[in-house]
């Protein structure tokens, strides 16, 4: 099937089976491999982008059903809390591995989006879906308080 | 000697799983027959209170399935799967029943079952309110809670049994993907029980 979709802010043609799910399409349709395969029945958080500025499991969701919904990866993710979450990451040196990192700055992101002073029970509900099996879980709250810091100031 | 020993008391404990499972099996057929009497079913019932309770108890097996109990569940955390385990990963009601900011149930359940990673997914995935709460209570509990508009989210009768009888995402219950339990019978028996239930004067069983 022929459809173009809108990611990263430009609409791009692809031709993909109606159930190829988003992340496959991302990754080897366009070439965005920043976003991950972990588990590929939404119990990981590796594949998350944003669909309509929303963060969703990419594995799970067949293109047929994006319809004219834009798609933003973590290399076309931007804006102040984008920026802040970036600087927070490198100055706790949070990935290890970096395997999740991906989805985990996604989760953050859309997390700050909506709350600008997170409590540690916030960031934990909304980010509890993104597994890191380095168990960088301490790193990443700590960097979410400290982007969140950073957006107030 | 010791071997030998060691071998049957792995056999007699797996005799024992095996017998175990085929107890808790006999047990789950008999109590989520996969059809519901129908309406006619119940008119020998002479006094009309007792066939209201009927109807409402025969309605009961779908009120009490893991397809409806799942997210009708007793803390903030739905259930998942025919067993009714927690919900993995951990998540909540939050203020609206669709979750917290940055973890949506459409964070992960879109608008369709998607079979090959077994997720189901529905437009309105969400989860009942704290006060429509029925794990762990009796069908007269449900009952209770459900003709009460104070608890149901200000339903009258009328959007009472339209909400079971058409409701697309209670209508999900009878089309859940491969890997779960559909509801007993069909939605259409299901709602046309709870509207002879209501008919007869919306008797609740006493327990």
């Amino acid at each position: 099937m022929a459809l173009a979709i809108k990611v990263n802010g430009t609409i791009q043609s692809v031709d993909v089976d109606n159930d190829a799910p988003l992340l496959w399409v991302l990754r080897d349709a366009l070439g965005l491999a920043g976003t991950k395969f972990g588990c590929g029945v939404a119990q990981c958080g590796a594949c998350t982008v944003f669909v309509d500025g929303k963060p969703m499991r990419s594995c799970t969701l067949p293109i047929s059903a994006l319809g004219t919904r834009e798609v933003t990866t973590i290399e076309g993710v931007s804006g102040r809390e984008a920026e802040a979450v970036q600087q927070a990451w490198i100055a706790r040196d949070v990935p290890q591995c970096g395997y999740c990192q991906s989805g985990q700055v996604m989760s953050a992101v859309a997390l700050l989006k909506q709350v600008k002073k997170p409590s540690d029970r916030d960031i934990d509900l909304a980010m509890n879906g993104n597994v890191c099996r380095c168990a960088t879980y301490v790193r990443i709250r700590a960097a979410i308080h400290d982007a969140a810091r950073a957006l107030e100031g | 000697m010791m071997r030998a020993q060691a071998l049957l008391a792995a056999g007699a404990a797996a005799v024992t799983v095996l017998v175990a499972g085929a107890a808790a099996q006999t047990t789950r057929q008999q109590t989520t027959a996969k059809d519901l009497r129908p309406v006619s079913s119940f008119q020998s019932v002479a006094d009309q209170q007792a066939r209201s309770i009927a109807l409402f108890e025969e309605a009961g097996k779908v009120l009490h399935h893991p397809r409806c109990v799942n997210c009708h569940p007793a803390t903030e955390r739905p259930l998942q799967s025919d067993a009714m385990r927690p919900h993995q990963p951990l998540v909540v009601r939050g203020a609206d029943g669709h979750g917290v900011p940055g973890m949506t149930c459409n964070t992960c359940h879109h608008t369709a079952n998607f079979d090959a990673a077994r997720v189901p997914g529905h437009p309105q995935w969400h989860l009942a309110p704290a006060s429509m709460a029925w794990e762990g209570r009796t069908l007269g509990e449900i009952c209770a809670q459900i003709k009460d508009p104070n608890r149901n989210g200000g339903k009258d009768m009328a959007a009472l049994l339209h909400h079971m009888a058409e409701d697309s995402l209670v209508g999900w219950g009878w089309s859940p993907g491969p890997g779960r339990e559909p509801a007993p019978g069909t939605q259409a028996s299901f709602g046309a029980l709870l509207r002879a239930w209501a008919d007869a004067g919306a008797h609740c069983p006493p327990s």
